[in-house]
């Protein structure tokens, strides 16, 4: 219990350095930018992290069910699955949560005997983890098959409008009708 | 026991990018973040250069022996004829305005995706071999030699530029990004360097007549199927003309609406409509693209394909031309036809033969939009229209970047949407009229290899959308850009979002009243209208 009263109470701290953590994946340049400009719709991968680490972070103190957890994985890990990193790359942010937690708790985890509670918190961060690495490969299946769609789509519609298959109608659906 | 390493060691992996200084960062060719080289039967056909067969990921380019020559002569040659490209050269001060205003930069954080930057790629080799300083001081003065890795780098970021000039909003002295996409392509091509999807889209224009290759039959094949659909769902069956010589309007759509969903409801639209109106029209298998593809590459291809429009609207003998819903096909038509194949003066200054109105911003071109067509219209009351034949669509509007920011039409298509539906949001002003973000896959990067790279670009868009998405119950996605009805359905799909795209014209035909018409209970898509009861289908049926 000790320790989740510190993480609540260091909350901003954390995230602002777990924030920042993640954001030392991109180039100077990118960092600044990232920072710098706060509006979500001229800078969106700074306000989906932003809301995702938040989202995150309540679950672990908070518990959550697996799909609202995964949705705020996944605002960070679809723009990182599409973005230049290798698979680990996309998915190393969780580990930094540790990084920052055992950081910021370095003197109270000393004093307040809270080691236990932390390896606990550190077993659930590997948990999500897991749960990352589910969403990135589904991130990318849902790439690979919107491109196999595409090809499909381009060589059928051709043959279809061409003329050249005969296809075997669909029975009328009396609620909605489709060719 | 073998030697693997514990967590804490691969904990220890450091993800941060190396502190390198741009010149010294290559690219990296992986899959889905480059276009794939074109084949020579393109290149052939087209009198393009240096065409072989060769593959990005190949170390070894294939390139010409006296490349680097070829390449500085190209330079040299556009320096001399294009007085912008040398101003955009000198001009820039890298303020940074337009830094962070790219959706390639913003979805990617790549830094080289900042049109600075990639401006830079370019003006750090005109320095070297065009100005004093550039020579004398090299790298201190910003300049480098023109290597092969060079050479590489360009084609690797002029290929993820999509020629939108949301950047150009921004800069102080208007440095338009998509002229130095275009003229860095084009030195890309004088030694070879070309794309797949480019070349086969230019070379089906060239020869064929549209971008999908579709000859003159199977395009009038295509029309008539949609003549069939529109009877179907409408009771009204569309009676165009082909290569009608005497009719008052040639109408020249861009190919993706007679090509695929959900492009082709347009099509069907603008069909409805001019049947409405009784129109005197006619449409060309010879000039059956409205996209300029070539545009997309260099300027003297642009003006070849653009060259078919005016010479088959002399040959039919046509009064003027009406333009169907395209992108870049606009900027060409408003900015670049009336120098390149005009002066149309074998064209009548167009006039609405329905309410009289005078294009008089069309007075040289020649060429109306469809939007400001049907717009006019509207305005007229001469269209009767049942806007809740659109309930079901709750709508906002992607101002699609060339009719934009080319072309500064953004209240055409706000004026015919409000008045065909009446659920209509827009999304935050810094995202759309000509703050607009690109769909992330226009100016030829609609391949499906450039898959993660579109979807990078689009990001800015995708996430405009979904905030009205979940404000508002936004389900359809309005513009008027064959390429955004293309490829936005798997940009949405990809951030998971349920909204449909949708022409405009598509939209209406849907809420076009015709006199003595059967009761309508589907729209073009066939699906049900809101408050048609399932009883009165079978009914129909």
């Amino acid at each position: 219990m000790k320790l989740d009263s510190l993480l609540s109470e260091k909350k901003f701290s954390i995230l602002e350095r777990w924030f920042n953590l993640i954001l030392e994946s991109y180039s100077a340049d990118t960092q600044s930018f990232l920072k710098r400009e706060k509006d979500r719709f001229d800078n969106p991968v700074a306000y989906e992290f932003g809301q995702g680490i938040e989202g995150i972070y309540e679950a672990l103190l908070h518990g959550m069910d697996r799909d609202r957890v995964s949705s705020f994985l996944d605002r960070i890990i679809s723009i990182r699955a599409i973005q230049d990193f290798s698979p680990s790359g996309a998915i190393a942010f969780i580990f930094l949560l540790k990084k920052v937690i055992r950081e910021e708790l370095e003197r109270e985890a000393r004093e307040n005997g809270i080691s236990e509670e932390l390896i606990e918190l550190e077993s659930r961060i590997d948990g999500l983890a897991l749960l990352s690495f589910d969403i990135y490969m589904k991130r990318r299946e849902k790439l690979y098959e919107i491109r196999v769609n595409e090809v499909k789509n381009r060589v059928s519609g051709l043959l279809r409008r061409a003329g050249l298959i005969s296809e075997l109608e669909e029975k009328p659906d009396p609620k909605k009708r489709k060719h | 026991m073998p030697e693997v390493p514990k967590p804490e060691e691969l904990m220890k992996i450091d993800y941060r990018p190396p502190e390198r200084p741009w010149m010294e960062t290559k690219p990296e060719f992986r899959g889905g973040r480059f276009c794939n080289a074109a084949s020579p039967k393109w290149l052939e056909a087209l009198d393009y250069p240096y065409a072989r067969t060769w593959s990005v990921t190949d170390e070894d380019w294939n390139l010409p022996e006296n490349w680097k020559d070829i390449v500085l002569e190209s330079m040299h040659d556009r320096l001399n004829r294009f007085r912008s490209l040398r101003l955009f050269f000198d001009i820039c001060v890298r303020c940074g305005a337009c830094a962070d205003k790219c959706h390639y930069f913003i979805g990617s954080g790549d830094p080289k995706n900042m049109p600075v930057l990639r401006a830079e790629l370019l003006r750090s080799v005109y320095r070297r071999y065009y100005t004093v300083a550039g020579k004398l001081l090299g790298k201190l003065a910003g300049a480098r030699e023109l290597t092969e890795d060079v050479l590489k780098e360009w084609f690797y970021y002029l290929y993820q530029c999509t020629e939108c000039r949301r950047c150009s909003v921004f800069c102080p002295y208007g440095i338009d990004m998509a002229e130095l996409t275009i003229l860095g392509r084009e030195l890309l091509s004088s030694v070879g360097i070309n794309t797949e999807w480019v070349m086969a889209s230019v070379g089906s224009c060239y020869r064929t007549g549209n971008h999908i290759g579709a000859p003159p039959h199977a395009y009038k094949d295509m029309i008539d199927f949609f003549c069939d659909e529109c009877e179907e769902v409408t009771g009204i069956r569309p009676r165009p003309s082909f290569n009608r010589k005497g009719a008052e309007i040639l109408f020249v759509a861009p190919s993706g609406d007679y090509f695929a969903d959900p492009g082709t409801y347009t099509f069907m639209g603008y069909l409805l409509l001019f049947e409405y109106l009784d129109l005197d029209y006619t449409i060309s298998g010879y000039a059956s693209e409205g996209g300029n593809f070539g545009y997309f590459i260099s300027h003297e291809m642009g003006k070849r394909l653009n060259y078919k429009i005016y010479s088959e609207a002399k040959r039919l003998g046509v009064k003027w031309i009406l333009g169907g819903e395209c992108g870049h096909m606009w900027r060409v038509l408003n900015q670049y036809m009336d120098t390149w194949n005009g002066p149309a003066d074998f064209l009548e200054e167009p006039v609405s033969p329905i309410t009289d109105t005078r294009f008089e911003n069309a007075k040289s071109t020649k060429m109306v939009h469809v939007t400001e067509f049907t717009a006019d219209l509207i305005k007229h009351g001469k269209l009767k229209l049942d806007k809740s034949r659109n309930d079901h669509i709750v709508l906002t509007y992607h101002d699609s970047c060339n009719p934009a920011r080319a072309m500064g039409l953004f209240e055409e298509p706000r004026y015919i949407m409000r008045n065909v539906c009446n659920n209509f949001y827009e999304m935050p002003q810094n995202t759309i009229r000509e703050s607009t973000f690109c769909c992330g896959s226009g100016s030829g990067l609609n391949a499906d290899e450039l898959l993660e790279v579109r979807m990078r670009g689009g990001l800015p868009r995708a996430n405009a959308v979904r905030y009205v998405h979940e404000k508002h119950g936004v389900n359809h996605l309005g513009c008027i850009c064959a390429i955004d009805r293309a490829v936005l359905p798997p940009l949405l799909e990809y951030w998971g979002l349920d909204v449909e795209i949708t022409g405009i014209h598509e939209m209406v035909a849907n809420a076009l009243v015709f006199p003595g018409e059967k009761k309508k209970t589907v729209d073009l898509r066939d699906r049900t209208l809101k408050g048609v009861e399932p009883e009165e289908i079978e009914e129909e049926e």
